[in-house]
């Protein structure tokens, strides 16, 4: 590895299979990625797509059946738990029910044996900063879900961790905490710089919180990216069905000249747009539109724009905006989500034929 | 969530209503009385009579603590009580420890081929009958005694704590396998080394467990009689085969306020487990 110690984590290669035979299970199936120092990295993806079992890999709670995992530049295949500089925060907070708040938090540095006073200046510091300095002396069971949450928060920062392991630790919370913690999380990281590795399988969450994304299905790692470039330019279909709402359009490759391609819609008009790399340069692909990328036209459309005809079968009103599900003329199911502004724009109706306009930028080419 | 299905009024509660509860069934209550007064009934008598002034256990002659100051004062007594002590201090104290290893080896690893075994084996004393535990004991003592000569109280202690691992295991068992994995997980993963993360965490939540198991052991012990009387040496009386000795004589009510002695004993430890094993809310 030529750049891994600019990167905090570099995983190569890597395959985890539980079980044998029959009963196999490919939890991982040659996941590479690296996460930068400093970043608050998501893994999303839904259930049983091997979130929890890469970060058991880099917790060092299971070991890779294939591949490396390197932590600032050096292999830690050899090193057990305790001797990783990473620590966890665990999905059931995992707090020691039998030690009083401030105890939990100060475990991880008496481990590391340091003298007392340090300890305990840092403990101090760790309830300021998650904001329970009154809840010092309680045991763990005698605090609320959000306090527990922080507690196990302020626990694995204490050891000021190379890089922070987070397995959807908001997810027991109820809406309103859930926000709220989205902001703290983000604040902490922000303060401490210490390399947050979060999962979930919100969309919204990791959207809102990350750095980068990288989507994840069985096993694999579809895309990584910003959030911006997961949402506007995803890769896959599954990636796009996974983030957002999405509209799937079927279309024919005319030409294709520097990587873009000349496309026509069943539905409508010609297009343009990116071809990914490694695609066929012919026959028929899938793009996706974003529903809040169409506009109602009136008259003609843009230069840079595209035209679908269609017909309105239901609308739904969602106070801030409108939701006008469509029937196009191939017969393909469209939404169109348009913003409820005052520009007094006339409204279709129910039933009514309509064109719809779509930015050219707005069209992306799926892999599959 | 609602579930759609059961939104209608009163839908829910007719389907709990029809679910099969044992306590619902008439004269389940009746029946529940009868088994405790079965059970605990022939106690009230014994400990009614060890009051007894008199020397019967049937005739009620007034009230006194005689029999109490009686077996109090009874040499033989209090050397039957003492060794019945030792054995069940040092049976129980060996089962305890050899219970607790049993119980981290079949939560605390991975699932092994032959832990099912491992399981038969260490219930076997629950399974197999008393008497023939005690008669196999008894042969192989003696081989032992004759190879040896020593004619000791270590075989006592030896056979009692046999019996008493499982009574030990299974309190310890249930409460570690009621233990969150993760927080031995979350030990390590704060730098605790492995004995680190058992001293200060596994150990200080099994330790109720523990006591609850040994206390156990302790009581089976001290109550054991048919064990005890294939394997003691001469003059190697138990309280218990001590008890069933005098029964064969003339029975006082001294007999009576030492089973009632027992008997608070037994009450106090049991009462102590049961707190120790409850499931905190
Ligand atoms: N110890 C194990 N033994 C066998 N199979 C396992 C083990 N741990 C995980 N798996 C399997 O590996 C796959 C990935 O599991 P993992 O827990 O990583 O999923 P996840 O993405 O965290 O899901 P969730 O969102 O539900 O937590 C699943 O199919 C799971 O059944
Ligand atoms: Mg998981």
């Amino acid at each position: 590895m030529t750049d891994s110690a600019d990167n905090a984590v570099d995983v190569v290669g890597v395959s985890k299979i539980f079980g044998s035979g029959d009963q196999e299970v490919r939890a991982l199936d040659d996941v590479s990625v690296s996460i930068r120092q400093n970043e608050f990295f998501t893994l999303l993806g839904p259930s049983g797509c091997g979130k929890t079992t890469l970060l058991r890999l880099l917790a060092g709670f299971e070991h890779p059946t294939r591949g490396q995992i390197f932590l600032n530049g050096k292999d830690i295949a050899g090193l057990p738990p305790n001797r990783r500089p990473v620590n966890t925060v665990f999905q059931s907070y995992a707090l020691f029910p039998h030690l009083t708040v401030g105890q939990n938090i100060g475990f991880g540095l008496e481990m590391l044996g340091k003298p007392k006073d340090e300890v305990e200046d840092t403990v101090d510091r760790m309830l300021k900063l998650v904001r329970m300095e009154a809840l010092k002396k309680r045991r763990t069971s005698q605090i609320s879900g959000g306090q527990q949450q922080r507690v196990a928060l302020a626990r694995a920062l204490a050891p000021h961790p190379e890089v922070l392991l987070l397995d959807e630790p908001l997810s027991a919370l109820d809406f309103k905490l859930r926000k709220e913690m989205q902001l703290e999380l983000k604040r902490l990281q922000n303060e401490t710089g210490i390399t947050f590795i979060f999962v979930t399988h919100d969309q919204e969450e990791a959207l809102t919180m990350s750095d980068r994304v990288a989507v994840m299905r069985d096993g694999n790692i579809l895309q990584v990216g910003s959030p911006r470039d997961i949402y506007d330019r995803p890769a896959e279909r599954f990636v796009a069905d996974f983030i957002g709402d999405s509209n799937f359009l079927r279309a024919v490759i005319k030409d294709v000249s520097g990587g873009r391609a000349r496309l026509a819609l069943d539905a409508g008009m010609e297009t343009e747009a990116e071809l990914p790399d490694g695609m066929a340069e012919s026959g028929a692909v899938t793009v996706v539109v974003r529903p809040e990328q169409a506009r109602f036209l009136d008259g003609e459309p843009g230069a840079r724009e595209t035209v679908l005809e269609g017909r309105v079968e239901t609308v739904v009103y969602f106070g801030t905006d409108t939701h006008y599900h469509m029937t196009l003329s191939s017969g393909e199911r469209f939404i169109a989500r348009i913003q409820n502004d005052d520009r007094g724009e006339r409204a279709p109706e129910q039933g009514s034929a309509v064109r719809v306009a779509i930015p050219t930028r707005a069209v992306q080419v799926l892999k599959d | 969530m609602a579930d759609p299905l059961s939104t209608g009024v009163g839908g829910a509660g007719e389907r709990r209503a029809k679910r099969f509860s044992v306590q619902t069934m008439p004269g389940f209550t009746i029946m529940a009385a009868l088994c405790f007064i079965a059970l605990y009934a022939p106690l009230f008598p014994m400990v009614f009579y060890s009051f007894n002034a008199g020397e019967s256990i049937a005739v009620w002659q007034g009230f006194s603590w005689r029999w109490y100051e009686s077996a109090w004062g009874n040499e033989l007594v209090k050397d039957v009580t003492i060794r019945s002590l030792v054995v069940a201090c040092f049976a129980s104290a060996i089962a305890t420890t050899l219970a607790t290893l049993a119980a981290l080896g079949t939560t605390r690893t991975e699932a092994f081929k032959g832990q099912t075994f491992i399981y038969v084996i260490i219930n076997q004393p629950l399974m197999v009958p008393e008497i023939v535990t005690g008669v196999a004991l008894l042969v192989f003592f003696a081989m032992i005694k004759v190879a040896t000569g020593y004619t000791g109280l270590a075989y006592l202690i030896a056979a009692h704590t046999a019996f008493c691992i499982p009574f030990a295991y299974l309190p310890i068992r249930a409460r570690l396998e009621g233990m969150d994995k993760t927080l031995e997980a979350a030990a390590a993963d704060l730098y605790a080394t492995p004995f680190q993360a058992f001293r200060r965490i596994t150990l200080p939540l099994m330790a109720p467990g523990i006591v609850a198991g040994a206390m156990l052991a302790f009581v089976i012990s001290l109550d054991d009689v048919v064990i005890t009387e294939l394997v003691k040496a001469a003059g190697q009386d138990t309280l218990p085969t001590y008890m069933l000795g005098q029964l064969r004589r003339a029975i006082t009510p001294e007999i009576n306020a030492i089973s009632t002695a027992l008997l608070a004993i037994t009450v106090v430890l049991l009462t102590a487990i049961f707190f120790l094993t409850r499931k905190k809310e």
